[in-house]
């Protein structure tokens, strides 16, 4: 079990030669007439946790849509464990947690996950293996206390909880979790940020976590830097800090931002702002 | 905790449709209306007691009662059944759940299958308990088998489960679908037969009511009222609600999309 120190960069897991988690070259989507990502590349490793922050309505519900495989217009290229997403295979090994839970609110707990393990591994043979998932899947997100109370009863960090427990249910090869620690207590979000890191180190798991919170940043073992529908930059919390000689990401954060709009209100000729480099 | 994932079990592909899947579905629906009595006592009874003031609004005309009383048998499951679809599945739309499910190895027709199972169920249980009561208690006089007469209640069932799933892609909000009641149901009660006979209506509207569908369902109730054998006017009308509700339950899974915009 590994415990997070806020200040710490969390130690890179091995990098083996596997296919990258998530691969996009050129993604774009429009949603009605507006373009929301623009031309996106960027790679997600395996078996990390990839944080992607930007701030609201800069397309990161959209990207993850779009790798969970529920966003029409995608174009370009995303590969999702070495398929293309939104592939039928897929939908077993993607665990996917929207931004609002989505769970039955007159269902407990249990009942809820039950449903989700039985449509994952259907079948009588496979009972025994579903109730193992469920009461697994149940203590991972420390709601053991209350399975049995009907979802609509709790309160809204425990429902999103839940939401997390069903998408944790079939040992998913990647998570993509949009805010998944929003308007949680300090307790609450260091408690679920252990969990993350337990899933990438234990069970090999890669995440992409969405936040727009910047000091999250600093748990990632990676990031990509959103704004304005276009990715600022893709590196260690430790590089960008290093490479934008800023202390913190939400600093770096704001250097890649200024030298973005440097760049975009300079006159033609030479760019005045050197770019971040990857 | 430990860090042993569980055996693979190696899930089953997504096909449109797994019979354990759909079980499974229709069971989470119907044990979600257990947490929900009143509901379901409303479901069961409000059949049974409207049946029963029809009984008396008809006091001194029996054969009136024959009439209305076996059309309305198979009106009500056609009724409760849409308005109870159409919520719960606008319900699964707006609660993400839809789109959890549609992103999970769920086939469409699990979905569509596990509810028409489901509330399939809850309409025999409405349609047993008030034909029930109709024959035995009420003296509602019925020539052939009160098992047809469940039957068609229970094909009316499932053409409401099938247009209540369809008009729910329509329908933003929940005041919406309730107003998909009027806008999709009393027509056809009006064009139905239950009012006047169909034969007696303006050419026009006795031509739409020919392909509606509800109008089918009415006249085999009344084929079975006054018939001791199955006419092949009875077996035309089964034919034709069953085949209709088949066919909007494919227009529903068609509204089913697992890529939204």
């Amino acid at each position: 079990m590994m415990n997070y120190e806020p200040g710490a960069t969390p130690p890179e897991p091995p990098t083996d030669p596997p296919p990258p988690a998530i691969e996009a070259r050129g993604l774009t989507v429009v949603r009605g007439d507006r373009t929301v990502l623009r031309s996106l590349d960027f790679t997600v490793r395996p078996g990390g946790i990839t944080g992607l922050l930007g701030p609201s309505g800069c397309g990161k519900t959209t990207l993850m849509r779009a790798v969970a495989g529920t966003q029409a217009r995608a174009t370009g290229t995303l590969d999702v464990l070495g398929r293309p997403a939104g592939d039928p295979a897929l939908r077993s090994r993607i665990g996917y947690v929207t931004q609002a839970p989505s769970v039955y609110t007159d269902l407990t707990v249990r009942q809820n996950l039950d449903y989700f393990a039985a449509v994952l591994h259907p079948g009588r043979a496979h009972r025994d293996a579903r109730r193992a998932a469920v009461t697994r899947a149940i203590g991972d997100v420390d709601l053991t206390s209350h399975a049995d109370a009907l979802a609509g009863a709790l309160s809204g960090g425990q429902r999103s909880r839940v939401s997390l427990a069903v998408a944790l249910l079939g040992t998913p090869e990647l998570l993509v979790l949009d805010e998944p620690t929003v308007g949680l207590d300090p307790v609450l979000r260091r408690d679920l940020w252990n969990l993350f890191h337990r899933l990438a180190a234990e069970r090999g798991t890669a995440l992409l976590i969405s936040s727009h919170v910047m000091d999250e940043a600093e748990r990632c073992h990676r990031l990509l830097l959103m704004r304005d529908g276009q990715i600022l930059a893709e590196d260690t919390p430790d590089a960008l800090r290093h490479r934008t000689g800023t202390r913190t990401v939400e600093e770096a954060f704001l250097h890649l931002v200024n030298a973005r709009l440097a760049d975009e209100t300079a006159p033609p000729g030479p760019p005045l702002t050197q770019e971040a480099s990857r | 905790m430990t860090a042993t994932a569980p055996p693979a079990t190696g899930s089953a592909p997504a096909r449109p449709l797994t019979p354990s899947r759909t079980t499974a579905t229709a069971a989470r629906v119907l044990r979600q209306l257990t947490h929900d009595p009143r509901t379901i006592a409303l479901l069961v009874i409000v059949p049974v007691l409207l049946i029963t003031l029809l009984r008396y609004v008809f006091d001194g005309a029996a054969g009136t009662f024959d009439a209305i009383g076996a059309s309305l048998l198979g009106i009500f499951p056609l009724i409760t059944m849409f308005l109870v679809t159409s919520i719960a599945t606008l319900r699964e739309r707006t609660s993400g759940t839809l789109e959890r499910l549609l992103a999970l190895p769920l086939g469409k027709g699990d979905l569509i299958a596990g509810y028409a199972l489901a509330f399939g169920a809850v309409a025999v249980l409405q349609s047993a308990l008030a034909t029930a009561v109709s024959i035995w208690l009420l003296g509602l006089d019925v020539v052939g088998s009160p098992w047809l007469l469940l039957l068609v209640a229970l094909l009316d069932a499932l053409l409401g489960t099938a247009l209540g799933l369809f008009v729910s892609a329509f329908a933003a909000s929940e005041f919406q679908a309730v107003q998909f009641m009027p806008a999709v149901i009393f027509p056809q009660l009006l064009l139905c037969g239950l009012f006047t006979p169909r034969e007696a209506m303006h050419p026009v509207l006795e031509a739409i009511s020919n392909v509606l569908p509800m109008s089918y369902a009415v006249d085999g109730m009344n084929q079975v009222l006054h018939h001791s054998e199955i006419t092949g006017d009875f077996v035309r009308d089964i034919a034709v609600v069953a085949g209709s509700a088949l066919l909007v339950l494919s227009l529903g899974a068609i509204t089913l999309r697992r890529r939204t915009p």
